[in-house]
């Protein structure tokens, strides 16, 4: 790796209750690069994310942001770092009670005086820009299908051009070719931005889409991270088992039940 | 025997624990109402929600119970020949008494269950989360305002149940029960002070803080999926409505002979 590294995660661990979910996970993404995380349902890959924008503090470990320290720095500081972060979350995580102009400015208009009319501008051209027409700008988000809902979720994570994109699950729930969409979208929009991102998936296809690097997150620690075109000579046999879909093979945790005391 | 004594312990502190985690809950909520940005929109929401969408049930409830009271009132006074006193006693209870604790109830069961169930969904579906990575804090976004606005409306919501109660007793008095109007009315105001009301709007005050503070706080903790939802809802009705029964007792207490 040559590339100065945007994100650096080394020995973080966390623990819910008796559960400890990650025991030291070692992570590095470089500016620009696009990172995939992958493992079993219950094996740390939300939490990973969520440690990575301060949703969740790790006990111990080090995550560092173009090089500095983001734990310990208290809520100001997390808050201020928050601002360099886009997301999008595994159900689209949309205001249900604000129509989708609002969901998609929503930061924006926290932290700017933006007119009502700018702000439906804005909210209109990014979301054509997704492939949306501008009538949905007044809709509610209960009033749109899954695809839509996951196109205003990535429009609400990139109208502010954030440096970083965290995607937790953007194909879930998708159908097959919607999930190309979003991928195309994604990948589109990442491109234009210049954005580090990370995503958690399991839809295969759309790793090998999105991805430059894969990392597999095993018993709360990475087991195996490479090339996106090294994923099919890991020579692990949990890599193998996962990314084939084969039902017989080392891992044993599927379908684990959410960590205990994880809100 | 040790096991019994260990179950007590574990409730024990689990008890004290959950007590703790309500004030600073309390005190957090309470620090971001005085800290700008303020939420105007999210606040005048919230005031449409809790004072005008109660009111229905807050007029009907206190309208009944005016009503009944007059009927009982006067089934009672006239055994000890003390009928004229009808009006008075009407209008004392109301206002000191059950226009807040009604009304409370009643929004409890209504605003309590809706900010439970409201808050919880957010949490369950990432919307909570959600706020948080658009570097909006929750607590200030959502709890604060409701906070705020269950506080003030509940007092202009008792004011107008106590006016609608008192209106009531009115009507059985005079439609059913043969009083002079003009008499009723007199009797209605001679005995009424401004410290009957005050206390009834400071009991009421006190109950919209705990119905908001109950509803936000089981919301915003709520567990996961429709069951969490759900019990976040229950537990947020049923400890507001016993929060407003105790604190009754100790406004009431604390304001006794005035």
């Amino acid at each position: 790796m040559t590339a100065k590294p945007k994100i650096e995660m080394i020995g973080v661990t966390k623990t819910f209750g008796d559960n400890a979910v990650l025991k030291g996970i070692d992570l590095t993404v470089a500016a620009g690069e696009s990172l995939v995380i992958i493992g079993t349902s219950g094996c740390g890959k939300s939490v990973t994310l969520k440690c990575l924008n301060g949703l969740i503090t790790p006990d111990y470990g080090s995550i560092k942001i173009d090089g500095s320290e983001i734990l310990g720095g208290g809520r100001a500081a997390m808050e201020d770092l928050r601002r360099q972060f886009g997301m999008t979350f595994q159900f689209g995580a949309l205001f249900d009670s604000l129509p989708i102009w609002e969901n998609v400015t929503f930061r924006l208009r926290q932290q700017q005086k933006l007119t009502k009319a700018a702000a439906r501008d804005i909210a209109v051209t990014t979301i054509i820009g997704l492939g949306l027409a501008p009538k949905v700008i007044d809709q509610y988000p209960a009033e749109l299908s899954g695809g839509m809902q996951k196109r205003v979720a990535l429009a609400r994570a990139i109208v502010d051009k954030p440096e970083i994109l965290l995607f937790d699950e953007p194909t879930s729930g998708l159908d097959p070719i919607t999930g190309g969409v979003i991928d195309r979208l994604i990948i589109d929009a990442v491109r234009k931005l210049g954005a580090t991102t990370v995503t958690i998936s399991h839809d295969m296809a759309s790793v090998r889409r999105i991805a430059d690097k894969v990392a597999m997150v095993h018993n709360g620690v990475i087991l195996w991270c490479g090339d996106v075109k090294d994923m099919d000579k890991s020579g692990i046999p949990e890599v193998h088992q996962f990314v084939h879909g084969l039902v017989d093979g080392p891992l044993t945790q599927l379908g684990t039940p959410t960590q205990k005391g994880q809100k | 025997m040790i096991s019994f004594i260990q179950n007590i312990g574990r409730t024990a502190l689990k008890f004290l624990s959950t007590l703790g985690r309500l004030i600073l809950f309390s005190v957090i909520a309470i620090r971001w109402i005085f800290t700008p940005p303020y939420y105007w929109q999210q606040l005048l929401r919230q005031f449409v929600d809790i004072g005008y969408y109660s009111l229905p049930v807050v007029g009907l409830t206190t309208l009944f119970s005016g009503m009944v009271l007059a009927l009982q009132s006067y089934t009672g006074f006239a055994r000890f020949s003390a009928e004229d006193t009808v009006a008075t006693v009407v209008v004392l209870s109301v206002t000191r008494e059950l226009g807040p604790v009604l009304a409370g109830l009643m929004v409890a069961g209504r605003i309590g269950a809706s900010m439970a169930a409201e808050l919880g969904t957010m949490r369950v579906t990432d919307q909570i989360d959600a706020l948080d990575t658009l570097s909006t804090r929750p607590m200030q976004y959502l709890v604060a305002p409701r906070l705020l606005a269950g506080t003030i409306c509940l007092p202009f919501l008792v004011l107008i149940g106590d006016v609608i109660g008192v209106f009531g007793g009115y009507i059985i008095g005079v439609f059913r029960l043969g009083f002079n109007p003009s008499i009723y009315l007199s009797r209605t105001l001679e005995y009424l002070q401004i410290s009957d009301v005050t206390l009834g709007l400071i009991k009421a005050a006190v109950f919209g803080f705990l119905i908001a503070l109950m509803g936000c706080y089981h919301g915003y903790h709520s567990g996961r999926g429709a069951e969490g939802v759900g019990r976040a809802t229950t537990n947020a009705v049923v400890s507001a409505s016993i929060l407003i029964l105790i604190s009754n007792y100790l406004v009431t207490a604390l304001f006794f002979g005035v």
